[in-house]
């Protein structure tokens, strides 16, 4: 019981030492920890500084959590008319009979050709359409291919896009998109956005200390694809009919062949009309997309030109010139705002699919503010609450439990800071609860101690006894607790994956702190004192 | 001085002979949860129900809530619960999950920003749509369920199968208990009452291992004690460490339901709930159970059988 070794005593003051220097700088301002990070000198390595605090979730900060989902049906559409009109130009350019034209559905598309020849010289052009989906394994590669094609006995082929070809499709556009969302919400100027993919459709973004949710939600969840195409004279042929966003939503005829898309912008800044003082965006093309514009407005002089926005068109100005020189404006029923999300989506770039937002969380400054006080408060009033009871239960013992308490807020803090760890709302709950658990393990060793003491042994063997007997317990009653918080962190999502990660820590650092420490604690006070008895 | 102690040393009560009242009410509790849970059903929060939460504070005064009220039924999303809570002019709006899938969800908040922006400050807004409300529910089971396979596999290589069944019937009367202390008071089920729900599994375990662990220990050392007789051992010999424990836990949770705002305060509720339940089902649930598994089989140590129960006076 008496006896350490110099070197465990030595690793215990150690993981203490690093543990609380750790938890030391969440009490620094960040201005403080940024000015500490600059002023050290480089040979020290950075883990060392005590720059690392715990970052706050953002419930305790503020800002959104805006999880949006890409729009699987809409990209495997795009697949299916993709592989038509492929299917359209070899059939083409193999000159090859069929009849009653391409079917589609929603999954694939089917043509019938009758001559088994044909279908002999065709089907192999067909197979070089399929790739291989995954990465090359040792036998090449995994998986299946992105294509399916089958043959019926009729002379009927059936080429139907896979799972795994839609999947594929699927991750290919989420990370576009990610690129694309990243760039949108870094044109909001706001600090530190953390995009991150979740599963296989899912972008999660999220922001802290944002001032307005509702603009950041606007450009997220818009498509953004920007296009010029001509207005149609008639309805019908290769027209589409059009809501304009000038003329109340009435529908305008739009030719379904597009002159310049959004991707051949170079940049797009918001402006004032000279002449009208309306808000207009003022955008610069690229070579491809200034030769083709430049071209299309020369051969349509007179006619009106539709800036379509996402399927809406947003106005159709009458071409009064030529536009040769690759720049042009676009105005229409424009408010400030809007001309400034319009300028950012446009240099963003569009998404490759529609994402819509499936889920938001928004907490103001305010309330994180707020929280964070009463969780202090909280955890002040617990810490000194179960002090009060366990130095009234326990005397010189229950004061060592409560410097292996602290110790152990401290730990967890600490641990938190190096691990990068996030500390929401329910986390503040899990170390109050934590607080109230931790001195458990105390309390078996104390209460173990008595009972072998009752029984006639002499102190120093009851001590022992406590220690030796109660460790069994404390190790399993801690696993069991160790395998629900597992559960929770496995299952768990932000502000309860914020507990679960509180949680597990306590009931890790309460092992080190209400066992080791405790021992050295009592092993000093027992040198000190030379008691007779328990104390309790 | 002279220190406290909630419990007297050596104490002898007769704990499992009390299972003739505390089985009854656990029973008659267990069926008043299955029919509450038929007929009145959880109070889910958006998490798991999809929809809009919004809540608001007004930028000076009091606000007057009839009025709120009538203005969030006048958006045209249906029927808005509106209430007031905490101090200083707090209210906060729930709205249904609307139809027309994810997209039409993000028009509330619109809506309801534009009505009321130049009044109140938004202090929180949540928007769930239909898909991921359903994936929560699924996950928050699934968390549930793996949690208690993986002890139950735990406790089956620590103990005898017979203790791991007494430990997780035992945690399975605090969930439903749990679940009752939601369905009486009407505290919205979410996300937290999941994590509350996982933690209460995880103490609820704490505590029984406690006194199992103790149970093994006697097991092994009077081998011919009959067991009702060792099981009130076995819980008279830990009673003052559960007094404790629960005692601070209690004391911290209280600290946490006075001063850790509204946010939390629902969480410990249910926690100060559960760490009662615990207390309680260790004791008088999961400890008497065993009378009924024979812990005494399939040990090779054991000199003479007993069938389970002999003595046992109940």
């Amino acid at each position: 019981m008496l006896r350490f070794q110099t070197r465990k005593v030595i690793v215990v003051l150690l993981v203490l030492l690093f543990g609380c220097g750790f938890a030391l700088p969440n009490l620094f301002s960040p201005e403080t920890r940024k000015a500490i990070e600059a002023g050290a000198p480089s040979w020290i390595p950075r883990i060392l500084l005590p720059i690392h605090a715990v970052v706050l979730g953002l419930d305790l900060q503020g800002g959104s959590h805006v999880l949006l989902e890409i729009d699987r049906a809409d990209l495997v559409r795009g697949q299916v008319t993709q592989l038509r009109d492929d299917v359209r130009r070899i059939l083409r350019e193999e000159r090859i009979g069929f009849q009653g034209g391409i079917g589609m559905t929603a999954r694939g598309v089917s043509v019938r050709v009758p001559e088994a020849a044909d279908r002999a010289k065709l089907l192999p052009k067909l197979r070089e359409l399929s790739q291989p989906v995954g990465t090359l394994g040792a036998f090449g590669p995994s998986g299946n291919n992105t294509i399916d094609i089958a043959e019926q006995p009729d002379g009927l082929i059936q080429l139907s896009v896979t799972e795994a070809g839609a999947n594929e499709r699927v991750r290919r556009a989420v990370e576009q998109a990610m690129e694309v969302l990243r760039r949108r919400v870094d044109a909001l100027g706001t600090t530190e956005p953390n995009i991150q993919r979740q599963g296989l459709d899912r972008i999660l973004v999220q922001v802290p200390g944002l001032q307005d949710p509702q603009r950041l939600k606007d450009i997220l969840g818009q498509t953004a694809k920007l296009q010029f195409r001509m207005v149609a004279d008639s309805q019908g042929g290769d027209v589409d009919m059009l809501p304009s966003q000038d003329a109340g939503g009435s529908l305008v005829p739009v030719e379904r062949r597009v002159i310049v898309e959004g991707e051949d912008l170079v940049d797009a800044q918001p402006a004032f009309d000279s002449r009208t003082s309306q808000p207009i965006v003022n955008f610069r093309f690229n070579i491809r997309g200034a030769q083709r514009f430049g071209q299309a407005t020369t051969e349509n002089l007179g006619r009106p030109l539709a800036i379509v926005l996402d399927n809406k068109v947003i106005s159709s100005p009458v071409i009064q010139s030529p536009i040769t020189g690759g720049s042009g404006q676009i105005s229409g029923n424009f408010t400030v705002e809007s001309v400034n999300n319009l300028a950012i989506l446009l240099r963003a770039g569009a998404l490759p699919a529609k994402m819509t937002i499936v889920e938001e969380r928004t907490v103001g400054p305010g309330l994180g503010a707020d929280s964070i006080q009463a969780g202090k408060m909280a955890t002040l009033i617990a810490t000194v609450l179960v002090i009060i009871y366990m130095i009234g239960t326990y005397g010189v013992f229950g004061f060592i439990a409560s410097i292996a308490l602290l110790v152990h807020v401290c730990l967890i803090f600490g641990l938190m800071s190096v691990l990068g760890a996030t500390m929401t709302l329910p986390g503040i709950a899990g170390i109050v609860l934590t607080i109230g658990t931790a001195v458990d393990s105390n309390v078996l060793i104390y209460e173990r101690m008595r009972e072998e003491s009752h029984q006639g042994r002499s102190l120093i063997s009851a001590l022992e006894a406590g220690f030796q007997r109660a460790f069994a317990t404390i190790i399993d009653s801690n696993v069991t607790m160790l395998i629900a918080a597992l559960a929770l962190f496995a299952l768990g999502s932000g502000p309860v994956r914020g507990f679960a990660v509180v949680f597990i820590l306590g009931i890790l650092t309460t092992v080190i702190t209400a066992v080791t420490l405790t021992r050295m604690l009592i092993a000093l006070w027992y040198r000190w004192a030379r008691p007779k008895a328990l104390p309790f | 001085m002279r220190l406290l102690r909630i419990v007297p040393d050596d104490t002898r009560f007769k704990i499992v002979r009390f299972r003739r009242f505390s089985y009854p009410f656990s029973a008659a509790y267990s069926l008043l949860v299955i029919f509450l849970f038929v007929t009145v059903g959880l109070n889910f929060g958006i998490d798991f129900r999809g929809g809009t939460l919004i809540e608001m504070q007004a930028k000076s005064g009091k606000p007057e809530i009839a009025s709120v009220r009538q203005a969030a039924n006048g958006l045209g999303f249906g029927e808005a619960e509106v209430q007031e809570f905490g101090q200083g002019g707090e209210i906060s709006m729930r709205f249904a999950l609307q139809p027309g899938g994810e997209a039409a969800q993000q028009q509330v908040v619109v809506k309801a920003r534009e009505a009321f922006s130049p009044n109140f400050d938004f202090r929180r807004v949540e928007t769930v749509g239909p898909r991921v409300s359903g994936e929560l529910v699924q996950a928050g089971t699934l968390g549930v369920v793996l949690a208690i396979v993986g002890v139950l596999i735990y406790l089956w290589f620590r103990f005898e199968m017979q203790l791991a069944i007494g430990a997780i019937l035992g945690t399975l009367h605090d969930i439903v208990l749990t679940m009752g202390f939601f369905l009486i008071t009407q505290l919205e089920f979410n996300l937290t009452s999941i994590a509350a729900i996982l933690t209460i599994v995880g103490y609820s375990l704490n505590e029984t291992v406690v006194v199992f662990d103790r149970t093994r220990e006697l097991l092994r050392r009077y081998k011919t004690m009959p067991i009702a007789d060792l099981l009130d051992l076995s819980v008279n010999s830990t009673l003052s460490r559960t007094a404790i424990t629960s005692t601070t836990t209690v004391l911290a949770l209280i600290a946490l339901v006075l001063f850790g705002g509204t946010a939390i305060e629902g969480f410990a509720l249910v926690m100060l709930f559960g760490v009662v339940v615990c207390t309680y089902s260790a004791m008088f649930i999961s400890t008497p159970v065993l009378l009924y598994l024979d812990v005494r089989a399939g040990r090779g140590d054991v000199e003479e059988k007993l069938p389970a129960g002999a003595k046992a006076k109940a």
